[in-house]
Order: C-alpha cells, then structure tokens, then sequence
C-alpha cells in the first residue's frame, strides 16, 4: 500500500507540476473567471435565490382587526415594492397554551413559518430562527408602525417590536435550505461537470508519447490512475481557490451580497463549505475515476471527443436523479440517490444544507471512498487487459464452457 | 552457484488465438550479459514484457532477483523498452530524475545524478533543454541513462540497438560491458547477432514464441562442426575422396564441414592425394551460423533481411 501510494505520489507530483508550469494553465485560471465575475455583477445568483425562493411566512397570533391592519400596511408597501420580496402573514387563531402553540407553529413545515408574532399591535412579540432573516424582520417592524400609525394611534410609532431568537426552527427554514442546498448541488454539479471531463484525455499523452510502456514497467497501473486522478484534483482545486478568491473579491468591492443572503444550511456554514470541499473532491473523484478508464481505452484526441458526449449526458441524468432528491432528504429517491456512488455526492451536498445529522456524511463519505477504490481498481484492470493486452487472453465466459 | 537474476518457467502468453510466447523457460544467471535473439515477431518483447510483469501470463510462472511479483523488485531493475517514449516538455536532467523517482530514487539525488551522468555521455549543455529539442539519438541516450540512474542490479533492454549510429552503438555496447563490470545482470534483445556476439556470455535464441537454444555462446557455436576452407592447384585427383560430399564450391575454393575425424586425418589425405594445397583454413562457426542451425532457415531468412548493419 505505502509503495502504492508511493509510486502515486511520483506520477501526481510529475503531472501536476507539468500541468500548472504549462502556459495554456494561465487560460485554464482565467476563462472561468469571466462567466463568474459577469454572474456576479449582475446579480444572477442572487436574483435566481430570490425568484426561486417561496416568500417567507409568518404566523400572526392576533385579532382580526390587528390582522386586518397589518395586512392593510403589506398591500400599501406592495405597491411600492416588488412582491417577491414582501412577507407573507398568515392569521392564526389563539388556542390552548400560548408556548405550546408557539412551538408548534415552529416546527410547521406545511406552512412553514418563519416566525410567530403575538402581542397584536400593541405589544408586537416576535419569535423565531431570526438571524438568517433580518431583513424580514426589519419589514415585520415598518408594517407594525404602519398598521399601527393608520388604526391605533395615528402619527405615533408603534411600541418596539420584542424579538425572541430560537436556535432552530426546522419548519420556517426549510424552504430556504433547500435553495441552499440546491445551489450548492448546481456548483458542485457545474465544477464536476466542467473539471472531471479533463481526465478522458490524461492517459493519451502517455500512450502517443510511448511513456505507457516506461510507467508500467516501474509502478502498478493502479498507482499510475491514482497518481494522475490526484493530479487533476489538485491542480482542480488551485483553480477552485483562484476562482473562489476571485469572486469573492469582486463581491466585496462590487455588490453588497453575501451568503447570508442564503438561508443557513442546517449544519452551519463552515461545516457545510468543509463538507462542499469534500463532496467536490468525492464527486470529482468518483466521475474522474470512471473517465478515466473510459479515457484509457482512447487513443487519440478524436477517440476522446467522440466519448465526450455521452460521458456528458450520463452526467447530466446523473445529476438529474440528485436533484429530484432535493427537499425530501428521508425519501426513498433521495437514500436510493444518496447509496448510488456518482450521484451520492451531490445528494449529500443537499441534505447538509437540509438537515444537521451528520452521522449520513461520514457514512457518505466512506462509502464514496470505497467505490472510488473500486472503480479504480476495475479501470486499472480493464486498461491492463484492454490496451497493455495482459490478463488472461479467453473470457471468463469460454473459460467457463472449455 | 549464484541463485540466477531472472526465472522463467513454461511461460505461455495468447493473445487471444495467437500464441506469442509459447513454453519460454530460462535461467539467467546473475552478473552476466545474457541475449535473447530472434527475429521480429518471434516474441522477444512479449517475452521480455511477461518477465518484467508488464503483462500477465496466460500461465507459467517467472521471477525477478528472488520475487515471483516482478513489479516488486521494480526499484532494482531498469527497463529501455523497444519503443522509446519521453515527456517532450520535460528537461533531460528531469526525465531522468523522474524516471529514478519511478524506481524509488529521491528526485534531488536523481537530479544530481542526472547532472553527472549526462555530463559523462557529453550531454552536459542539454540537461536543462527540453526533450522535444534534443535528437533522436540525444533523446534515446537520455532515455538510456534514465534506466540506470538509479543503479539497478537487472537492467532490460528491448532492442537497445536499434535506431543508433554506429558511433552511438558502440558507446552503448561500452555501457553495457561496464555495467556488467560492476555486476550488474544485463539482459537485452535484439535481431542484429554481430552485438549479442561481441557483448553475450550467455543467449537464448528465439523464434515463433519458442526457445530453441539457451546456452553459452561458445555452446550454441559448438553445436557446428568447424568450417574447413581450402584452396587446391589441383581440380581433381584422389584427395576428392577426402573431402564430404557435401562440399561447396565458392569462389574457386571447397567449403565443408570439418569431418568428425579431425584435421589430421584430413590433412594427411590431401597431402597423399596430392591435392596441391594453396590455402587451408579451419574457422570455428560464427553465433550466426549457429542461429541458422538451431532456429532453422525459415528463422534464419527472416533474420537475413532484417539483419542491419553493425
């Protein structure tokens, strides 16, 4: 194993350093950047977050006429504003306990609440997972005055809206998690998609320059797929770190977005973008490995075109399965998605931004590593038989009748 | 006895219904230049590939310096494989160093190693040009000096010869002789004799997958009688009696096998039968007579036309 590694690390440290000395890596750093930056300016991402988004609801524990009015105060500020981004009220009767009703409303996910206002008008009481939605709250507040400048005491400010900040409310945030999480799938997707397909084409400059033969004579095949996957993957993420670094830059000098923009994933932001990093490197070593050894049975730059395309739209129905999974963490579909090895990645991504157990990540992630062993494995072994012409010359089939 | 660097025992390699190593079994004898003749097609590579696990056999077992897994005693053997391959973009110092790092050399030795050996082979100016820039030659020395930077105890090569001038040819057999010298097991194939007969103490001779001789080269030339040339004033008389019926007339002299009962009977009989003896000369047989002999003319016809100049 130590040798195995050993042997991969040459061929990576070989590959990766000839690739990023390479004057057409400087291209490979900078084409990306344009798309991104443009997408940044204008404000695609954000823009596509909010049009997809369902409008934020919360729940008012109140009179019919405090209701009436608030709802009074949303249709003037309508006119105003775009609709999109307005709250949603919907009246709640009081009944029972108030905590428990309160909790309750919470833990809704149909509809899903973001908060729950009690109190009425004049002792506006705010609770919920607020932090994600300050801007909300912020509405929430000038539709109180509003209301209650127009109904209670004209030219008077409402009294100060009291927040209570819960740690969690699954219901309210579920919506914007699963745009989280599909936002992050589509990323994850997008630089799979864009840098994995690279490794078709890895093995044609050993097999054109005759170099196969060298390689083969001194380390294991498996070493040398090994090598070459690592190679990619680390010169990928470079360009990730250059690309990311650069956006973010241009976000901070252009626009005023951010991430909060994004509901928080349910494990938090630092150990979703840990685990972001770690299904990116699954997923691209996983759909890598498979190119691969579809790659080493290329010989030329035209063979490798010509597997180009269905290698692509195998990626794309792939990615499809992932993304039906999507806000349905539990299903049958997103577990039977999460345990095939190529989408697997893709579905976790999802569901880190869904749900917080993070016991389903470590399995993921052994799992994820087990079949990239494996498809390793079967890629070297096909390439040793296919192309170095070793192995037993009859099939196991005529083995079997002989 | 030293236990032998490279085994081979019954090899078989198909590659689907074409057999091209059919049966090899050898022994290579530690310390020793050892070559494996044959024209092309007769399985010298294929042979070579199944010993350095390159390939797998169909069956037959084999083993390099004591492993019956020849990849792990990579880090000991140097294989220059027929086909000669190189990073084009890669300095030469670093093409060797990469491939010492291959066979487990840590690539700042390699690279001082580099420097010196291509220093030594005159290439010292070219260290830090890249591949594509050398000449084929330059590229093949590198390629060369890649496969013993890090000093292996076996070092294969697949038709070495081919593609070099004869300059380059010579400094290369030099090579092999001083890597010898230092004990290192040379085995390397090719289908010129002239070099397995300057270099090899032992060969192995090869057609249609098969080994038809493996022995010293003084052995495969002692399977020949030696060869008798003699040139007579006389065209005929009784000393005819004394020469085989198979005797060739080339050139105005007789060409025949020395008879089973030695020279002195011969000589005597010419002498007796006033033969009138102009020139008389007895010539041990020459590996390429005794490859005809032992691979047999079809072999041998191939070898003809392929045989290049040495």
């Amino acid at each position: 194993m130590a040798n195995l590694l050993r042997s991969a690390f040459v061929i990576a440290r070989r590959d990766f350093t000839a690739t990023i000395f390479s004057r057409s890596f400087l291209l490979f750093l900078i084409g990306p950047l344009f798309p991104v930056l443009m997408g940044v300016i204008f404000g695609t991402i954000g823009g596509a977050t909010m049009s997809d988004a369902e409008r934020p609801t919360v729940a008012v524990i109140s009179s019919d006429a405090d209701f009436h009015a608030l709802t009074a105060a949303r249709e003037r500020l309508a006119q105003a504003i775009d609709p999109p981004v307005l709250l949603e009220l919907r009246q709640v009767a009081p009944s029972g306990d108030p905590a428990e009703q309160r909790a309750r409303l919470l833990k809704s996910s149909s509809p899903p609440f973001i908060a729950v206002l009690e109190g009425g008008l004049a002792r506006p009481h705010l609770t919920g997972d607020l932090k994600p939605a300050a801007g909300f709250v912020r509405q929430l507040e000038f539709l109180i005055d509003e209301a209650h400048r127009e109904t209670i005491a004209p030219g008077s400010h409402a009294p100060e809206l009291a927040l209570t900040r819960t740690t969690r409310s699954v219901g309210a945030l579920t919506p914007g998690r699963t745009i989280t999480g599909r936002i992050g799938q589509m990323v994850l997707f997008l630089l799979t998609i864009l840098l994995s397909g690279m490794l078709l084409s890895q093995l044609i400059d050993e097999k054109a320059n005759k170099i196969i033969e060298v390689l083969a004579a001194a380390v294991p095949v498996d070493a040398i797929f090994l090598g070459k996957l690592f190679a990619m993957l680390a010169m990928s993420l470079l360009g990730i770190a250059v690309w990311t670094t650069a956006g973010a830059a241009t976000i901070a000098l252009v626009t005023d977005r951010s991430l909060s923009e994004l509901a928080s994933p349910a494990l938090g932001w630092p150990l979703f973008l840990t685990l972001s990093v770690v299904y990116f490197m699954m997923s691209y070593l996983l759909l890598g490995s498979v190119f691969l050894g579809i790659g080493g049975q290329a010989s030329t730059a035209r063979e490798v075109q010509t597997l180009s395309m269905p290698v692509t739209m195998a990626q794309v129905v792939v990615f499809a399965i992932a993304a039906s999974a999507v806000g349905e963490p539990d299903s049958a579909r997103a577990l039977a998605a999460a345990v095939f090895p190529l989408s697997s990645p893709f579905v976790m991504i999802a569901r880190a931004a869904e749900d917080s157990a993070i016991w389903p990540h470590l399995l993921a992630i052994v799992w994820q590593i087990l079949w990239v062993a494996l498809i390793l494995r079967v890629a070297a072994r096909i390439f040793r038989r296919s192309v170095l012409k070793s192995g037993p010359s009859r099939s196991i089939w005529r083995r079997a009748k002989a | 006895m030293n236990r032998p660097a490279v085994e081979a025992t019954d090899l078989v390699k198909d590659f689907g219904d074409k057999r091209a190593v059919d049966g090899i079994s050898l022994a290579v004898p530690a310390g020793s230049i050892f070559g494996l003749l044959g024209p092309n097609g007769a399985g010298k590579t294929t042979a070579l590939r199944v010993l350095l696990g390159i390939i797998d056999p169909s069956s037959g077992t084999r083993r390099v310096l004591g492993h019956d897994q020849p990849l792990e005693a990579a880090h000991e053997v140097g294989y220059l494989p027929e086909e000669r391959g190189l990073y084009p973009n890669m300095t030469a110092r670093e093409a060797i160093a990469f491939m010492g790092a291959l066979r487990g050399l840590p690539l700042r030795e390699g690279r001082r190693r580099a420097d010196d050996l291509l220093a030594g082979h005159g290439l010292g100016d070219w260290a830090r040009k890249p591949i594509r820039t050398l000449s084929k030659g330059m590229a093949q020395t590198v390629q060369l000096l890649g496969t013993i930077v890090h000093r292996p105890r076996l070092i294969v090569l697949d038709e070495p010869f081919s593609g070099l001038d004869a300059i380059n040819q010579a400094k290369l057999e030099e090579l092999i002789r001083s890597e010898a010298r230092d004990g290192v097991t040379v085995i390397f194939s090719t289908h010129v004799i002239a070099h397995a007969e300057r270099l090899c103490e032992r060969i192995a001779i090869i057609s249609g997958g098969k080994i038809a001789f493996e022995g010293a080269v003084d052995e495969a030339r002692d399977r020949l009688r030696p060869i008798v040339r003699l040139r007579t004033r006389s065209d005929d008389g009784p000393w005819r009696s004394a020469i085989p019926d198979n005797a060739r007339h080339e050139r105005g002299e007789w060409v025949f096998e020395l008879p089973p009962g030695g020279p002195e009977p011969l000589l005597k009989a010419l002498l007796d039968g006033d033969a009138g003896i102009e020139t008389l000369a007895i010539e041990r047989p020459g590996l390429h007579d005794a490859f005809v002999a032992i691979a047999g003319d079809a072999a041998a016809a191939a070898m003809g036309q392929q045989q290049e100049p040495s």
